[in-house]
């Protein structure tokens, strides 16, 4: 159903402007460019013979999924043809509009066919034609698309690709199909292009599988049109399926349409099709392009994910080599440290560098590296070795102090050593000296991790300390709000139960017996009480302040402990908090002065340390940094928006400047039942690289475990204090940006009063002189933090990049997951500042400057109308789109200024697995699982003609985990894993899936806890029955579809994207 | 009647006042030619063991500005039942209650022998008593222990229905709530930040539940205010728990380092404990209590830095204007004092360490108060802990020699006016036509307000002769001045004492002789020293004893007996012979000298100088030197250095000191032991005779004073040459060359000088 929906919906073609909020429709009319020439398109393949060997295997993978399979052998000789796939895909839409194709199309619409597809032959020539000629240029092996693949296997060898087409096609569409395919055939000035038959096939083929199954026509009954329907788009996906029949609705001339079967229920669709609007123009007027674009046809992230897990996750990634591109971080995968750091600490944008700025400028790519220092690592890898160089300190170099890492090289017998970075000779410490092998290297090299690991850590001298001592241990200083809501919800007797047992698992060092980690207590309302729990004494002792205004520390002695030491007065304590609090009418709450109050705890005791604040309300009781309510939606889409982002008052960034300096990182817990001002609140958290939990309308039945596993976690995870990192460079670039949760009181470095294993920071590069292609681009990350047991290191991580001289290397060693991120980051800064609309608008332009930058540069020339995407970045548009359409850039009615602040700190700090989640959802159909082994069923695309009504689906995204259930899902289904017998009795209230002894049950519950166990935090469950009011919710994580809020649907901001790329092109 | 003497003494026993003159000039000429101003002494709450108190409230004058009480100096018509106001001459009815008043039935105020009386009121509220104990612990260990030994026993000597509570300080100042079980619960505040009372009071939480219980059960209001409970209780209910949090108190926690002093909020508590009450308990007896050892280092009120190099003022300091602190701390705990007793609380103020502790600044918060002030070298002395206990000493009738918010309210016959009052009080600002537009002590009103006092509390009140020189004074006419003291006795009843004197008028210029018999010089002299003392307060040194030399020339001029320019003709009368004598004394005493003392110690002194009735002011002025000795029995002597003998044994009691002296050879009979031989015992007994006696004593002094016990030639016989009168000095020793006495080394003139200049002024025409 729901295709065909959107088939239709597409009406007018003007209307749809509205409808998208971001697009620019003025920008169709640019368009006129026509498509390039073919030849130049051939003479791009040239080069591309060369690249397509690692093709080959990527072929073979896919070949399980779709009777199309075969093409893979062909994709092989033509790896770039996938790539061009995807592109093509998205050319198809534009292609349908090029004026050539023009005049054909216009038959076709007439045809019986249904409405998108099959209309235009002719265009789909067009479309062909590109699609060579990005697989030329991009070679690169991207098999992610099914469809994509399929299309350049179908290109490598027409007649597979025939095959294929053919399979397909017959069933959907019967005549007009087939002309285009035959022109297909010949334009097939590059054979590669074929692609668009393989595309149906693969559409058929893959499809059909899991997902598609239930929309496809086949398996429905339900769905009697689909079947046509479908078929269509899966012709058409080649090409522009679009503009033709159902546009026909618009246009007159295409009366057919309306007759079509295509059903196509009439929900409208603000459609895609503005983007093939500027050929409208063109076109005669009755033409209006209107087109569906198969969904199927367009890059898929879930096969691109598929595809890298089946290609790269087998084997360990060695990071010998310079300028590697890591396997996607979807993908599971070892990493054997040969010198460069592991992905898991730094993802770069590119690992192939343009050597110069104008080509840096020129392709718009940002140069970024996501650096995640103290990340986790899985068992397998060993965590970074600790590396003591004695009394001077660790080895570096002497005009840039670079640290002493496997790039350096020794000269003169082993007596000196130049430096990578900026190549100053400095003399080798005696007591470091060693003596070269034949090939130059120390001999020593293997039994240094220095030399020859990209991470190690350097034990600190005291010249890396603060005032020149050594710290001592940090504390944790839980506090607590006890004003009435947060005592009334229960929140104030669970913290306290749960912290009894939780102080025993305080992070300690290596196999240290005890953590070293001293803890205190503190509750407040209006005002704040200090607990003395010294082990000497018999009771705890509460010592009120009440002079907030001017916050400070009543005791010493006694407020920071030793858990094993006072383990009888914490309890006593933490016994007695609930009761002296349970009947208090207290409900002002104050904020500042309790992170006052904890860095002068922290100050008092000459250490570092970490906040952990429980927080409910506004804090409007009068006390510094006091905050009013201003939340105020009206702003939304006003130029004052960005001031819902902003802190009401600069007191807090005064705070967190102070905390930063004592080495007080804030980790807030919040527990709203109104607007609380996350935005304001969150600044000190934020700049001191704390973390935000935010449960809105707490409710200890359905939120507690979620809380308290947040909790533990966030307690027991590892973390380091008064961090400074600097990211070091080669000459030539320089780390010039940077995004996270940190504080920088300079340009360089970046400061954290504390950094645990999730935090993740972005650093932006940008050059300010040649590099070169021998040397390569190396970067150095060197963290100097103290550890939990207050020992002070320096963690190091180096990354050697390639450098490139031409685009094409640029664009063929992008990672658009990584790009992505940056991307999220430097746009939600950016909401901060300006308009949101302007920023959305600038990441459309950069995107399409990128895009642009390729095709006109990389990609073999080809009609205008195609699109053409690089192999790395195909998933560009998709992901783009599900950024743009975040609720931080395009805020839904129900969502809150908080959730938008919340969440706009939650993504500055996130790493690229976690965006790449966040921003487009997990989406599993449970129903599919295989009870019998441990995988996950195969994830399917986000959108909602994806779902079918018989079935359960999971849709996860770091931050919830929706439970999704189809209206006609079989009983016995709903009776193995909720315990009750109908769809009508599954109560939406659960936040957890019953326990019960069924393979099913088991089978979902492990897959939900195999998730939760992924994610930094613990994700709500959220039960959604279909055709339910919480569908709505839920729908607005279907990144693909169109959302409420008006985000553009997958295939119209493709189209978009398409009109943007080639208004730059023009 | 007989003499004056024994006139002036019963009016003392009866009424508690001591007049400097007993016969009035009656004119305002006249009276500033008696150099010695109009004024008395009054003990307002004098015990009278034989005065039991009226149980019915006082019958006014209706006159809105008079409101005199009914008193034997009223003319009463029985039949028509009308009196007359003696100050006022109002006649006013006797209340329905008087309807059957006949001359043989007279209610007691109408009897002559009851001059004073006590009436007792039964309205209003009755709230407990209020101890509020502000304890430093930046001490020592011992003294701490001491100290919270001391407080506990406190606990024990406080009536069950008295409400206590506890602030601490050291860095930091925490009032404890004493209503929690379980966790010990204290507010802490910063103590570098002053706060007013407003916000004390919201920070304690001690605002806001007062609306709620209003509403909540409008009709309960009379009982005592249930906001204040969580810091304030009946000791009853809290004395366990108290008594274990005094028990658990430590040492102020925060480290001091080398060369620091401890970091010492005194001011801050104060303010607290000031805020609290005054939040909590207007209007009612309380006392804070201060426990300090040592200077505030901190904060509003500081006195000295923490840097230990630098040294607490000195009078060297205050006269080079070199106490960087003094003003701002003296401004400071002004402030609080007068906050303080506008609400009736009274601070005290025990003060133990062996240097100064800022008494200094601190005085007023006792003096205005009536607060008791203590100095001591330790928490750890039985001087502290016996003085403190005798806070809480009970009288004869088994209550307790305290009372509080007094209010006292002067009224005086037409003729008189009021100039001020001198003790420890405060002005009510009470204009009337009764007060004088010249300002003695503090004046301007005529009615003051006493936080605290006990039955020596005595005040100094000045008058001021108003009437015209010619005009006629009534024959036989007599001036009456009336005492009206509201309080709350320490059985928290509400008690008014109405002490109604006169005197008779007489013309200076024709019966000077009687205005001469009458005059009372003891009591003269202790009020000209208040007003000497007074004026040091504000004035230098010199100047105030430059005005005191000129008084004492002016009244010799007056009243002695000589030939111009003949100093060896100068005689005085007998009524004024010791007036000179006094004065001497009182030139050289510590009040007025602060040559040796610290400013503390002066301020220490000059306190309970302001306060003591007529006996111990003169024991201060000129201590009591008795004398023991094989040669007869006990005697007293003069406060001479020729009264140091060998053979004797010396007892000197200064109020703030007692001196036993040993002289050179009962020494040395000591030291060789002869009192443990069985055939000396009658020199046991000699050795033994003043020790009773100054047990004797020290049982009924406060505050305890320091108990010294020397001889011949010991370092602390310092305390007893520095009071003698140096009749024998090193400069004059061979000059007199006689064996009797021991010479001082000192250059102070002594008496005989004195008197010899004296003399030749007071003669000399040309002055």
């Amino acid at each position: 159903m729901s295709v065909n929906q959107q088939a239709h919906t597409g009406p007018p073609y003007g209307q749809p402007q509205p409808g998208y909020q971001g697009y620019q429709q003025p920008a169709y009319g640019g368009q006129s460019l026509p498509g390039v020439p073919q030849a130049q398109y051939g003479a791009y393949n040239g080069p591309v013979p060369g690249y397509q060997q690692p093709v080959p295997p990527q072929g073979s993978l896919r070949a399980p999924p779709t009777s199309g399979a075969p093409p893979p052998a062909s994709g092989a000789s033509h790896p770039s043809g996938h790539l061009a796939y995807s592109q093509f895909e998205h050319g198809d839409v534009q292609n349908g509009i090029p004026a050539s194709a023009a005049p054909m199309q216009r038959p076709p619409a007439s045809q019986p066919f249904l409405p998108g597809s099959a209309p235009t032959p002719v265009s789909q020539i067009p479309t062909f034609q590109q699609y060579g000629a990005p697989p030329a240029s991009v070679q690169q092996l991207r098999n992610h698309m099914a469809g994509m693949t399929i299309g350049g296997t179908a290109a490598s060898a027409p007649p597979p690709a025939g095959l294929g087409y053919g399979a397909p096609r017959p069933p959907a569409m019967p005549g007009p199909p087939l002309p285009g395919q035959t022109v297909a055939g010949p334009p097939s000035s590059q054979p590669n292009h074929v692609s668009s038959p393989p595309p149906p096939s693969t559409m058929a083929g893959l499809h059909p599988g899991p997902p598609m199954s239930g929309l496809h026509g086949p398996p429905p009954p339900t769905h009697p049109p689909q079947p046509g329907y479908q078929m269509q788009q899966n012709g058409s996906f080649g090409q522009m399926r679009g503009p033709p029949p159902n546009y026909g609705g618009a246009y007159p001339g295409a009366p057919n349409y309306g007759s079509p079967p295509g059903p196509p229920p009439p929900p409208k669709r603000l459609d895609p099709d503005s983007i093939p609007s500027p050929q409208l123009n063109e076109l005669p007027p009755q033409q209006k392009p209107r087109h569906r674009i198969d969904p199927d046809a367009i890059p898929s992230p879930i096969q691109v994910i598929e595809d890298d897990r089946n290609n790269r996750g087998s084997e360990p990634f060695v990071t010998g080599v310079r300028g590697q591109v890591p396997p996607l971080v979807t993908t599971n995968f070892l990493v054997k440290d040969q010198g460069n750091a592991s992905p898991r600490y730094i993802r770069c944008t590119s690992y192939n560098i343009p050597c110069t700025s104008d080509m840096a400028k020129q392709s718009q790519v940002p140069l970024a590296a996501v650096i995640k220092p103290l990340a986790a690592l899985p068992p397998e890898e060993t965590v970074p070795y600790l590396v003591d160089h004695g009394e001077s300190g660790p080895v570096r170099c002497n005009r840039c102090k670079a640290y002493m890492c496997p790039f350096m090289q020794f000269i003169e017998g082993g007596r000196r050593f130049q430096c990578c970075f900026c190549s100053c000779v400095t003399e080798v410490p005696p007591h470091y000296f060693q003596h070269l092998d034949h090939t130059g290297k120390r001999v020593d090299f293997y039994d240094r991790p220095e030399l020859s690991l990209g991470s190690y850590e350097f034990l600190a001298t005291v010249d890396y300390c603060k005032n020149n001592k050594f710290p001592s241990p940090p504390a944790f200083i839980f506090m607590i709000d006890v004003s009435y809501n947060a005592v009334k919800s229960g929140l104030v007797r669970l913290i306290c139960e749960e912290l009894k047992s939780l102080l025993d698992y305080l992070p300690r060092e290596g196999n240290m017996e005890e953590s070293a980690i001293r803890v205190g207590f503190v509750t407040y309302n209006k005002v704040l009480h200090f607990y003395n729990v010294k082990s000497s004494l018999a009771q705890p002792q509460m010592m009120v302040v009440s002079d907030v205004a001017d916050m400070f520390v009543p005791l010493l002695d006694g407020f920071l402990v030793n858990v094993n030491e006072s383990r009888t007065v914490i309890a006593s304590l933490l016994d007695q908090i609930p009761e002296m609090f349970a009947d208090t009418r207290e409900t002002e709450t104050v904020f500042a002065p309790v992170i006052q109050a904890g860095l002068e705890a922290l100050k008092a005791a000459e250490c570092a340390g970490k906040l952990f604040i429980f927080h409910t309300s506004l804090p409007i009781a009068e006390a510094p940094g006091k905050l009013k309510n201003r939340d105020d939606r009206k702003l939304i889409n006003t130029d004052k928006e960005k001031t819902l982002f902003q802190p009401q008052t600069s007191f807090y960034n005064n705070l967190a400047k102070d905390c930063v300096a004592q080495g007080c990182c804030v980790d807030l817990f919040l527990f709203p039942n109104q607007y609380l001002d996350v935005a304001t609140l969150g600044v000190v958290p934020y700049q001191t690289g704390g973390s935000i939990f935010k449960y809105a309308y707490f409710q200890l039945e359905t939120d507690q475990y979620r809380f308290l596993n947040d909790l533990r976690r966030d307690v027991q995870k590892e973390v380091g204090f008064d961090a400074v990192m600097r990211v070091r460079t080669s000459t030539g670039i320089r780390a010039t940006d940077f995004f996270g949760a940190f504080y920088m009181s300079n340009t360089t470095d970046v400061e954290m009063a504390g950094l645990d294993c999730d935090k993740t920071i972005t650093v932006e590069f940008k050059h300010d002189d040649k590099l070169s292609e021998d040397s390569g681009a190396l970067l150095q990350c060197a963290l100097l933090y103290t550890s939990c047991a207050g020992q002070r290191r320096l963690r190091i991580h180096n990354l050697s990049l390639n450098c490139c001289t031409q685009l094409a290397d640029l664009y063929r060693n992008c990672e658009t997951d990584t790009l992505i991120n940056y991307l999220a980051k430097y746009a939600y800064r950016g909401v901060l500042s300006s308009p949101v609309k302007t920023v959305r608008d600038a990441l459309i332009n950069q995107c399409a400057q990128i895009l642009a930058c390729y095709r006109k540069n990389c990609a073999s020339p080809s009609s205008a109308g195609q699109l053409i995407l690089p192999e790395c970045m195909k998933l560009l548009p998709v992901y783009l789109n599900c950024v743009l359409k975040s609720d931080v850039l395009q805020p839904g009615p129900e969502v809150t200024t908080d959730d938008r602040a919340y969440v706009r700190q939650l993504v500055t700090s996130m790493d690229v697995a976690e965006t790449n989640v966040f921003f487009y959802p997990r989406l599993l159909p449970l129903t599919k699982a295989d009870v019998d082994s441990d995988s996950l069923p195969a994830a399917i695309r986000n959108s909602e003609e994806r779902l079918s009504k018989g079935d359960i689906y999971l849709l996860e995204n770091g931050l919830n985990i929706f439970v999704w259930v189809g209206v006609n899902v079989q009983q016995g289904l709903i009776q193995n894993l909720f315990g009750v017998s109908s769809f009508s009795q599954i109560s939406n209230a659960l936040s957890t899936l019953p326990v019960l002894e069924n393979p099913f049950s088991k089978k979902v519950r492990s897959i939900v806890d195999m998730l939760q166990g992924q994610r930094s935090r613990y994700m709500k469950l959220i039960i959604v029955k279909q055709e339910d009011k919480l569908e709505m919710l839920f729908k607005h994580f279907l990144v693909e579809d169109k959302s409420l809020s008006g985000g553009a649907s997958y295939v119209d901001f493709l189209c978009h994207m398409h009109k943007e790329i080639r208004q730059l092109l023009s | 009647m007989a003499t004056y003497l024994e006139f002036i003494q019963q009016n003392e026993e009866r009424d508690g006042v001591r007049f400097s003159w007993n016969v009035w000039p009656s004119s305002r000429l006249e009276a500033t030619r008696m150099v010695v101003p109009l004024a008395c002494l009054l003990t307002p709450l004098k015990e009278r063991l034989d005065l039991p108190p009226v149980q019915y409230e006082p019958v006014l004058c209706s006159r809105p500005t008079c409101k005199a009480v009914l008193n034997p100096l009223c003319q009463v018509d029985y039949r028509a039942k009308l009196w007359a106001c003696n100050f006022c001459f109002q006649r006013n009815q006797f209340p329905p209650a008087y309807a059957g008043i006949s001359e043989v039935n007279q209610p007691a105020e109408l009897m002559p022998q009851f001059s004073t009386i006590e009436y007792i009121v039964q309205r209003g509220p009755q709230t407990p008593l209020i101890f509020l104990y502000v304890v430093d612990t930046c001490l020592e260990e011992e003294d701490l222990q001491a100290l919270k030994e001391s407080l506990q026993m406190s606990l024990s000597l406080l009536p069950p229905d008295a409400l206590v509570g506890l602030i601490t300080f050291g860095r930091m100042v925490q009032v404890h709530e004493l209503s929690c079980e379980g966790i010990s619960k204290s507010y802490v505040f910063r103590g570098t930040k002053d706060l007013t009372a407003k916000q004390i009071q919201d920070m304690l939480g001690l605002s806001r539940p007062a609306v709620p219980m209003q509403q909540g059960r409008p009709l309960q209001t009379p009982q005592q205010p249930v906001i204040s409970s969580r810091f304030l209780q009946p000791v009853h209910k809290i004395d366990m728990n108290l008594t274990d949090l005094l028990g658990e108190l430590q040492r102020d926690p925060w480290p001091v380092t080398q060369g620091k002093r401890p970091l010492r909020s005194t001011g801050v508590a104060l303010s607290i404990a000031v805020g609290l009450l005054e939040g909590t308990f207007p209007n009612t007896g309380a006392r804070i209590m201060l426990f300090t050892g040592g200077p505030p280092t901190q904060g509003p009120g500081m006195v000295v830095g923490d840097e230990l190099k630098t040294p607490i003022r000195s009078w060297h300091d205050i006269e080079k204007d070199n106490a960087r602190f003094m003003k701002k701390a003296t401004k400071h705990y002004e402030t609080l004092a007068n906050r303080s007793a506008a609400n009736g609380h009274c601070i005290d103020i025990y003060a133990c360490a062996l240097d100064q502790t800022g008494l200094l600044e601190m005085k007023c918060c006792a003096n205005l108060t009536g607060g008791h002030m203590v100095m001591g070298d330790s928490f750890n002395t039985s001087l502290f802990k016996q003085t403190f206990q005798r806070v809480f000493s009970r009288g004869y009738n088994g209550e307790f020699r305290m009372a509080f918010g007094a209010n006292l309210d002067v009224k005086t016959s037409r003729e008189l006016k009021i100039a001020g009052a001198i003790g420890p009080c405060i002005s009510l600002n009470a204009k009337g036509p009764c007060v004088s537009e010249n300002e003695l002590g503090i004046g301007g009103t005529s009615q003051w307000k006493i936080c605290s006092l006990d039955h020596n509390t005595t005040l100094a009140i000045y008058f001021e002769v108003v009437n015209q020189h010619n005009a006629p004074i009534p024959q036989g006419g007599r001036g009456a001045v009336q005492f009206v003291t509201q309080y709350q006795h320490s059985s928290t009843q509400k008690r008014i004492r109405v002490t109604t004197i006169a005197r008779n008028w007489a013309d200076a210029q024709t019966q000077l002789q009687h205005i001469e018999a009458a005059f009372d010089q003891e009591a003269a002299a202790v009020l000209m020293a208040r007003l000497g003392v007074y004026r040091a307060e504000s004035e230098e040194g010199p100047d105030v004893l430059r005005w005191l030399d000129r008084q004492l020339i002016r009244l010799c001029q007056k009243f002695g007996q000589y030939n111009k320019d003949d100093p060896n003709s100068f005689r005085l009368s007998e009524s004024f012979s010791l007036y000179p004598q006094f004065i001497f004394h009182l030139r050289r005493s510590p009040f007025l000298q602060v040559f040796n003392n610290s400013p503390d110690e002066s301020s220490y002194y000059r306190h309970h100088f302001a306060r003591q009735d007529l006996t111990q002011s003169l024991i201060m002025i000129q201590p009591i030197l008795y004398a023991y000795s094989f040669h007869g029995p006990p005697e007293p002597v003069l406060l001479d250095s020729s009264s140091i003998l060998p053979d004797r044994i010396l007892l000197m009691d200064t109020f703030f000191q007692i001196v036993i002296y040993l002289g050179e050879t009962i020494a040395q009979w000591q030291k060789a032991g002869y009192q443990d031989m069985p055939e000396y015992e009658n020199f046991k007994h000699l050795l033994q005779a003043p020790l009773d006696d100054a047990q004797e004593i020290l049982q009924t002094r406060f505050p305890m004073p320091r108990y010294i016990h020397t001889e011949h030639g010991g370092s602390q016989a310092r305390f007893l040459l520095s009071k003698v009168n140096p009749s024998q000095t090193h400069n004059n020793l061979y000059a007199w060359g006689q064996e009797s006495g021991a010479p001082i080394l000192t250059d102070d003139v002594s008496l005989q000088v004195f008197m010899d200049h004296l003399k030749k002024l007071a003669v000399s025409s040309a002055s």
